[in-house]
């Protein structure tokens, strides 16, 4: 089994956690999906922490996050495939 | 892994089972708390509580006052309880429902006497509890005298990915032994709301939900100022990765498993309906949600954390899991168990569940958790409105 770097949630999800300490721009990433057990792989544009989330697809302003299978929030500013996201780029719809 | 049927615990009388042996010098207003702290410094094997209110609180606020006052002494980790107040009348009103439990219990007012004679008079009291309850031993119990309350803090993406799971895979092995269960934080399944009604297993109790919850959602839209922004989450949250606050209650979620909720609790209403899993309306800020669950009668409590909550309880022990691997190593003294090898896939649920089992029979059988060795006795009463 090759180390993971990156965990989706659910078959669903639009983005990954980073579980290691940090990814680096450019670098090739192992991402397992939790819910069907199966593998992907992924570019990153950004260094991404531990913890913080990497987008699997490409997203337009107005789009939505889906993460465990839900609306997590919404897209304020477009985002590219491997990109970090985060507060920069996605607001709550809530409060 | 064959889970034990048992732990150790103090059996009270009224039936219910004791994860501690506590003697707590209880003040019911904050002019009192300096007698009642000059008591336990007299008095060995003792400790007040010392908190912020109780005076010229009214309606709804005062009768919260109450319930969480009666329900911190009658909790079964309270052995004995001595209570200290400016006044007869509210410190009799503690005092009479503490002592329907049939626990030693007895009440002082500072007015008329000052706080030297009072210091004497309830010392010589304490004195007396203390050694009482000294001589109590803990017996075999079966796990179904836990009451387990739970509650997430300093939460991040690790949160939701392993420590929150790791609790509800206890929950799922543990519910059906006919352990006490008890979630809260109302506002901080905001975004998940609609999935977490779905978990009421009678349309009562999802309905109750779901006023509980859009009744907390009308109060922070009419008081908030913006979107809650480093509140909800909070700035912790956010270092963590957590974006938005429907992203952390699915985090949050996390902890329940695959349970079901049997009933809608008001902020620490003892649950009345038999064992299983029960919703608490609280806020989502730590020492308010977990001294309203401990009110209610729960006697142990897990706490997942991501970037490192320290959290304790006046009476209640805290243990507490993480599932980031710089907080299990950075703030180590805080951490009962590190599950982050979930992350590593090193572990999996089931294992993470199972070694919970473990720590949380331990800490309530008597091994001492973090909270408690490094002294923390958070009591932080939760207000619903100014005072008179």
């Amino acid at each position: 089994m090759p180390n993971t770097d990156i965990i989706i949630h659910d078959e669903k999800d639009n983005v990954g956690v980073v579980v290691i300490e940090k990814i680096t721009p450019n670098q090739e990433c192992n991402c397992w999906i939790m819910e069907n057990d199966k593998s992907v792989k992924i570019q990153s544009k950004n260094e991404i922490p531990l913890g913080h989330k990497i987008a699997m697809i490409d997203f337009k302003e107005g789009d939505t996050i889906l993460k465990y299978g839900h609306d997590i929030g919404k897209v304020v500013k477009d985002i590219k495939k491997g990109e970090h996201v985060h507060v920069h780029n996605v607001k709550t719809k809530k409060w | 892994m064959k889970i034990p049927k048992s732990f150790l615990g103090y059996k009270r009388e009224n039936g219910r089972v004791g994860t501690r042996n506590h003697v707590v010098i209880l003040p019911v207003d904050d002019i009192s708390n300096a007698c009642a702290e000059a008591v336990a410094n007299n008095i060995k094997g003792t400790f007040a509580i010392p908190h912020a209110y109780g005076r010229l609180q009214f309606g709804a606020d005062l009768e919260l006052f109450f319930d969480t006052m009666i329900g911190t002494g009658k909790n079964p980790n309270v052995a004995a309880c001595v209570v200290i107040g400016i006044e007869p009348k509210w410190t009799k009103r503690i005092v009479d429902a503490i002592a329907t439990t049939g626990k030693p219990v007895e009440g002082f007012s500072i007015e008329g006497a000052g706080d030297i004679k009072t210091i004497m008079t309830a010392s010589k009291k304490a004195q007396e509890f203390s050694q009482w309850a000294s001589e109590k031993q803990r017996e075999e119990c079966p796990l179904s005298d836990l009451w387990i309350s739970v509650k997430c803090g300093e939460s991040d993406t690790t949160s939701g990915m392993a420590a929150n799971p790791a609790v509800g895979n206890l929950m799922d092995k543990l519910e059906p032994l006919g352990v006490h269960l008890c979630f809260g934080e109302t506002s901080e399944l905001t975004g998940a709301e609609k999935v977490c009604a779905t978990r009421g297993s009678t349309p009562e109790a999802q309905k109750k939900f779901m006023k509980t919850w859009s009744d907390y959602n009308d109060f922070i839209l009419k008081e908030a100022t913006n979107d809650l922004s480093e509140s909800q989450p909070t700035a912790g949250n956010i270092a963590g990765g957590l974006t938005t606050i429907e992203e952390k209650a699915f985090g949050n979620f996390q902890k329940i498993g695959s349970r079901k909720f049997i009933d809608v609790l008001t902020p620490a209403e003892e649950p009345k309906k038999g064992p299983g899993l029960y919703f608490m309306d609280t806020s989502s800020a730590a020492g308010e949600c977990l001294t309203l669950q401990a009110a209610a009668g729960f006697n142990i409590h897990l706490f997942p954390t991501g970037q490192g909550n320290i959290i304790g309880n006046a009476i209640e022990p805290v243990v507490k899991l993480t599932g980031n691997p710089s907080t299990a190593v950075n703030m180590k003294e805080h951490i009962d168990l590190d599950v982050s090898k979930i992350l590593k896939r090193e572990m999996n649920m089931d294992q993470a569940g199972d070694e919970l089992i473990k720590t949380t029979i331990r800490a309530a059988s008597g091994r001492l958790t973090c909270a408690e060795v490094l002294g923390h006795k958070e009591f932080i009463m939760t207000k619903l409105f100014r005072s008179a």
